[in-house]
């Protein structure tokens, strides 16, 4: 007589991803929210050609500075430039950017704090005082040098907004690994005769997604906000290209009190996609952290 | 204690040399050269051994590694040099733009405690109450606007406001007068930036604040507090908030400390010539022993924040011994 035996691996006990996602909408009206507008503003910025009215680079002397009205929904720039086109491909912009940045910064922080804890003594010791330079480190400066060095453009905004957020990501996850280089699973995958890096990449690593999925779904909108800044200071994205940090540095203030919706529109827009990322981001966190998980 | 302020002084030695090491490096990187800018601003030509004796005028034909270990040995007593642009000592061009950087960072400090601590610890108290949901928006709005905006708005409505009044636009005042000198001068040139960044400063503690109390106020100590009988008050101040604000001191030590040269867009947009405007200019002039100076502050200023922050914590929680 044979017994079968169900393989423990194939036995998948989670409910399935549909009711987990409605037990989230369910318990996270808010983060519902946040992610809806994230969706809004990944939808808006994938598909700007099909929902832009205008081009968002075509200026028309005849329109400038116009307000709102059914022709131009949002008004028009000191160009004659439709708003509303320009912030919908703006969104393509702080997408790129800001996904990019965190994503980038995010996994080379995660894999150099899961390998400083690892590792241990002197490179732990080495490491953290490079963290150190670099968090002490003016952002604006690394990005103007950065800018001077190479010239302006979106890949070199990622590079000088991805640098120091590097750190950030490696001090947080440091944290986490030193508790789990404890733990006896890494003792035995180091008897079993594991490298380092499948030891950190392969054990290490995906214990420690829980913090490393906070971090970066907020460094996608402090990325966001980052690039408005460096584009507001000219040092960011480049005209004609439509980005909201560069919308408001143009005319906005000069045509303030004249035409508001050029400095109040773009604002709005960069306010609500970082609104609905960290809303997103803190139902994340209260989901993946049991001690927060009743608050 | 005194041993361990020692040898924390000296870790914070090679966080002070490598940013060193790294603003030396990256400001030769960038392409370009002082002295053509000096020389040939306006497109007039130039005689190429005046180029040479600008060169040799301020150090840059010399070696790099001898260039390095000059700025470091200047770095060690405090002394900078003069400026590759304007020819003044950096202290002195630092010491002009620091009161109104400094000024602005602390009144955005005030701001930021004043409003978050109240706010951050009534919303952990009252949890899922209306105000709850109210400071959460007021605080995760703060977050998510970015001040530069905040301030192009404050602005224009302040124009506006004014305009409407008085019949004409209020402008505030240009040249920097100190607090004591000029009050009112001083307070309607720095109070609306201070309240632009304190806002989004604010928004960041006040989160932090309501997260530190609602992990405390689950403490053993709190119900035991309750059992002895202790009014809600004393709890709060005495027991709760105590221990809530080591994260928030450390969050706001931080916060502080990139303030310090970290107020560009805000002076941008405020028009102000601070320390922020001055590290862009420094940059974009290529004025390398100003630049250089200016991230040794704003690094300095950094590293021993966050050794104030850590002294802070043992008085904050005697539990916590300096060994």
């Amino acid at each position: 007589m044979s017994t079968t035996v169900a393989d423990p691996d194939a036995i998948d006990l989670r409910p399935p991803l549909l009711s987990r996602a409605l037990r989230f909408c369910r318990r996270q009206p808010l983060g519902t929210f946040g992610l809806a507008l994230v969706l809004l503003i990944a939808i808006t910025g994938i598909f700007a050609e099909e929902l832009a009215p205008y081009n968002p680079t075509a200026n028309d002397f005849a329109a400038m500075t116009e307000a709102p009205s059914l022709d131009h929904w949002l008004g028009t720039d000191q160009f004659g430039r439709d708003l509303l086109s320009r912030i919908i491909y703006g969104a393509r912009t702080a997408l790129i950017v800001g996904l990019s940045s965190a994503f980038v910064g995010g996994s080379l922080g995660l894999v150099l704090g899961v390998g400083s804890a690892y590792f241990g003594g002197m490179i732990d010791m080495i490491m953290q005082r490079v963290f150190d330079i670099v968090m002490a480190f003016p952002l604006i400066i690394l990005a103007l040098a950065i800018v001077s060095i190479f010239g302006t453009g979106v890949q070199n905004v990622i590079i000088a907004i991805t640098i120091p957020l590097i750190p950030r990501c490696a001090r947080v996850v440091r944290s986490a690994a030193l508790v789990i280089r404890e733990v006896p699973y890494v003792d035995a995958a180091r008897a079993c005769g594991f490298g380092a890096p499948r030891i950190i990449l392969r054990h290490m690593v995906p214990n420690v997604m829980a913090p490393f999925l906070i971090m970066v779904t907020a460094f996608v909108g402090q990325a966001i906000l980052a690039e408005a800044s460096l584009s507001y200071l000219g040092l960011g994205v480049q005209e004609p290209v439509p980005a909201w940090g560069l919308m408001l540095q143009g005319g906005a203030e000069e045509y303030a009190s004249t035409a508001p919706w050029i400095a109040i529109f773009p604002g709005v827009a960069i306010m609500l996609s970082v609104l609905g990322i960290n809303l997103f981001g803190d139902a994340l966190r209260d989901t993946l952290d049991p001690k927060l998980r009743d608050r | 204690m005194y041993q361990y302020i020692l040898k924390r002084v000296l870790l914070t030695i090679p966080t002070l040399v490598g940013a060193a090491a790294l603003v030396f490096l990256l400001m030769r990187l960038i392409p370009g050269d002082i002295c053509l800018v000096r020389l040939g601003g306006g497109g007039a030509s130039f005689d190429p051994k005046a180029l040479a004796a600008c060169h040799a005028e301020i150090g840059v034909d010399r070696p790099m590694i001898v260039q390095f270990l000059e700025f470091m040995w200047g770095a060690a007593r405090l002394d900078f040099g003069t400026s590759m642009w304007s020819g003044k000592p950096v202290i002195t061009e630092i010491a002009a733009r620091l009161p109104i950087s400094l000024e602005i960072a602390i009144l955005a400090t005030v701001v930021a405690v004043s409003i978050a601590i109240p706010l951050g610890t009534i919303s952990a108290l009252k949890q899922n109450s209306w105000l709850d949901v109210l400071v959460r928006v007021f605080a995760i709005g703060g977050i998510a606007t970015p001040s530069f905006w905040i301030g192009i708005v404050s602005i224009l409505l302040v124009l506006d406001i004014s305009g409407a009044i008085t019949g004409r636009p209020w402008m505030p005042p240009i040249d920097y007068v100190p607090l004591w000198k000029d009050p009112i001068r001083n307070l309607s040139m720095v109070l609306l930036p201070a309240l632009t960044v304190g806002y989004r400063y604010a928004a960041v503690s006040m989160r932090m604040t309501r997260s530190a109390m609602l992990e405390v106020m689950q403490e053993d100590y709190i119900r035991t507090a309750r059992a002895k009988g202790l009014v809600n008050k004393l709890i709060i101040n005495r027991h709760a908030l105590k221990n809530a604000l080591l994260p928030i001191v450390t969050l706001i030590g931080i916060e502080f400390a990139f303030l310090i040269g970290g107020l560009v867009v805000t002076e941008q947009v405020f028009n102000l010539n601070g320390v922020g405007r001055l590290f862009v200019q420094a940059v974009q002039n290529q004025d390398y022993t100003l630049t250089q100076a200016l991230v040794m502050l704003t690094v300095a200023v950094f590293v021993f924040t966050n050794l104030a922050v850590d002294l802070l914590y043992g008085w904050l929680d005697p539990r916590i011994r300096f060994n």
